[in-house]
């Protein structure tokens, strides 16, 4: 399996008043086809960024991807025309938002959204993209599609209108689908449902996912392989068991202690992570999970460690204690 | 510790008359709460959990008295809070407090944390002297492990989790027997909710103080919590100590939504089984007859359709509303 995106040296930014925020700074990572890949992290880590920079919809001019190279099917999105990226945008990469309600158009029928990309990406009449979005529908569980097609979003339930996303992201077949928290707005119950269909679905119709999330238990269950964002930089890779079983950074353990697990026996007290998240337009010169972490010592302050393999399998991370974590568990 | 619960609240009900249709023409009535009944004992921690629009956050707002209820009953130390007036129920005000979910929307945003905190300080009475009173300010800032110049900030200078230590801080200002924690760590980020929880679990070992904690995340009241109520479609479904609920849950809503939890372990849940419910939750403006559960549940038989099972015990403190169970 070759790669399908492969994302280099990636550098996004946001001019504020505060300074300039390095949201995704010098990150690279890829995607192989028919594989499921998750960007894990906490709010302001540069995941969402990363999504948008990739549909290049990072909000201007404030922001701005400012190097690097996004190569999808061996092409750099950044090298093309904003006539060209259109036809990539929902023909070939989907993306899934974690808002259904405000990404969905309010005064259009949910079947004229539905239709909408049908027509204008692959060029269907009337009559048979209307049949498409029929079975669009009933693909993603949606009872009663034909007379849903006339209604309008706020008609929909919150597990509703992200099938309807869903249905939408799918619509053009598309090679990679991108979803942003898709389901943390949703109740347990429904993020059940809904994960268990795109799971389902991005392996029947072969289509590769990027996972964007918060929710270490999501990851653990529906990603192939994990990357772990922080502070605008990737601090570890690795397939999801070894993440989980053997982390060898201490941001990523420090995240796997850090939750209350449903599986394991009742503890005293959990194990936070000390500290706040850093402030990015004033990061440390070092590693910047430094000032929080439990390993460091006087080399983390001065020089940033770069990501290097620590084990088989494409497992990397960015410590330069990573060493001293071989041994220690994820739980 | 005596033996009389703190709270008691009996077949609390809680409706909402709202107008639906494009005009607003017909009124129809929604039972956000029905008939919940459950106690809470001096130092415990009740976690009640479920899923949006269950009641779980109506019922917390109804013991604060921020929600008059349509019937039953409030008894806070043994005193029915729905027969007080206001002027006799501002001195319960202050025992019972309240944590919200977003810290940001709940503190004004043009006063220093150590107005918002000095304020009901004055208002009730509590401190009367203005240097006394910067002299409470600084102790709450430490408890709730905040540092001294923390008090000429203003909330949007802090963090998310620092703002949830205000709202905390804020709540322990009035010295309350009783804190209505309302989904106290959701909004917050993975690392900073153990610091929060970590503090809840300190701060009430220190003043000895009672929790009724409502959250959606069973791992996390899992951890709080020493009994569970969890609630469906404005009803109490079960109702045990921390331990029976978790181990050997009766109700088959409580088995689908510990199994729709997914656990932070690739192996485990590459092996593990899970019940995906059918459907969503009904409208409560249309409840089903019968059991209200009774459309998704996996192992619903037809008397289910016609008959509200009422939340029996069991076994000995384990309640369960199923008429299989």
């Amino acid at each position: 399996m070759g790669s399908l995106l492969e994302v280099r040296s990636l550098v996004t930014q946001f001019v504020t008043r505060g300074g300039v925020v390095r949201a995704v700074d010098d990150v690279s990572w890829d995607v192989a086809e028919c594989e499921t890949v998750a960007l894990v992290g906490e709010s302001g880590c540069g995941k969402s960024v990363s999504a948008l920079s990739i549909m290049r919809l990072v909000a201007g001019p404030a922001g701005r991807i400012v190097g690097g190279e996004i190569l999808f099917k061996g092409r750099d999105l950044l090298g093309l025309s904003e006539e060209e990226m259109r036809h990539v945008r929902g023909r070939e990469i989907a993306m899934i938002f974690q808002e259904p309600m405000t990404s969905l158009n309010p005064v259009l029928s949910i079947g004229r959204q539905l239709t909408e990309g049908l027509e204008t990406h692959l060029g269907m009449g009337r009559a048979p993209a209307r049949r498409r979005a029929v079975e669009l529908l009933a693909l993603v569980g949606i009872p009663d599609p034909e007379r849903r097609l006339a209604q309008y979003p706020h008609q929909f339930s919150g597990g509703m209108r992200q099938r309807m996303m869903i249905a939408m992201a799918l619509a053009c077949d598309p090679a990679l689908i991108l979803a942003d928290e898709p389901t943390t707005a949703l109740d347990v119950t429904i993020q059940a449902q809904i994960l268990e269909l795109m799971k389902d679905l991005s392996r029947r119709l072969g289509a590769a996912m990027l996972i964007i999330t918060h929710n270490l238990g999501v990851v653990a269950r529906y990603a192939d392989r994990v990357n772990v964002m922080y502070a605008g930089k990737i601090v570890e890779r690795g397939t999801a068991r070894e993440i989980y079983a053997t982390p060898r950074h201490p941001y990523t353990l420090g995240l796997l202690r850090s939750v209350p697990r449903l599986d394991e026996p009742e503890r005293a007290r959990l194990a936070p992570i000390d500290g706040q998240p850093p402030d990015l337009t004033r990061l440390p010169p070092g590693c910047a999970f430094a000032p929080r972490c439990a390993f460091r010592v006087e080399r983390c302050a001065a020089e940033v460690p770069p990501l290097v393999p620590v084990a088989g399998d494409g497992h990397v991370s960015a410590c330069w204690e990573a060493a001293r974590l071989a041994g220690v568990a994820g739980r | 510790m005596t033996d009389a619960p703190l709270l008691e609240v009996r077949q609390l009900v809680k409706e909402f008359h709202v107008r639906t249709g494009l005009l607003g023409g017909t009124a129809g009535v929604i039972r956000a709460v029905d008939g919940v009944s459950f106690t809470i004992r001096r130092g415990e921690t009740l976690g009640l959990v479920g899923e949006s629009g269950c009641g779980k956050t109506t019922t917390g707002r109804c013991i604060l008295q921020l929600e008059r209820p349509t019937s039953g009953a409030i008894l806070f130390e043994g005193q029915d809070l729905t027969a007080l007036d206001e002027t006799a129920l501002r001195a319960f005000r202050r025992r019972i407090q309240v944590i919200f979910q977003d810290p940001y929307s709940s503190l004004n945003p043009r006063m220093t944390v150590g107005q918002i905190l000095a304020e009901p300080l004055a208002v009730h009475g509590i401190v009367p002297d203005r240097h006394a009173r910067a002299a409470r300010v600084q102790d709450l800032l430490r408890h709730v492990g905040l540092l001294p110049q923390h008090a000429h900030r203003y909330p949007h200078q802090l963090s998310g989790g620092q703002r949830q230590r205000v709202g905390i801080a804020r709540a322990l200002a009035m010295e309350p027997a009783l804190i209505i924690c309302d989904e106290p760590v959701s909004a917050l980020d993975v690392s900073i909710q153990a610091q929060i929880i970590n503090l809840l679990e300190d701060l009430q070992a220190e003043f000895g103080l009672t929790y009724l904690f409502i959250a959606h995340d069973l791992s996390v009241v899992r951890h709080i919590s020493d009994r569970v109520a969890v609630m469906y479609l404005g009803r109490i479904v079960e109702l045990a100590d921390r331990k029976s609920l978790y181990d050997e849950p009766l109700h088959p809503y409580t088995r689908a939504l510990l199994s729709a939890v997914p656990i932070p372990d690739p192996e485990l849940e590459a092996s593990r089984e899970r019940t995906v419910l059918r459907g969503e939750v009904p409208s409560p403006l249309h409840p089903p007859s019968g059991c209200v559960f009774h459309p998704r549940c996996p192992v619903a038989v037809a008397r289910c359709r016609d008959e509200v099972p009422e939340l029996r015990e069991i076994k000995p403190g384990h309640w369960a509303a199923c008429s299989l169970a």
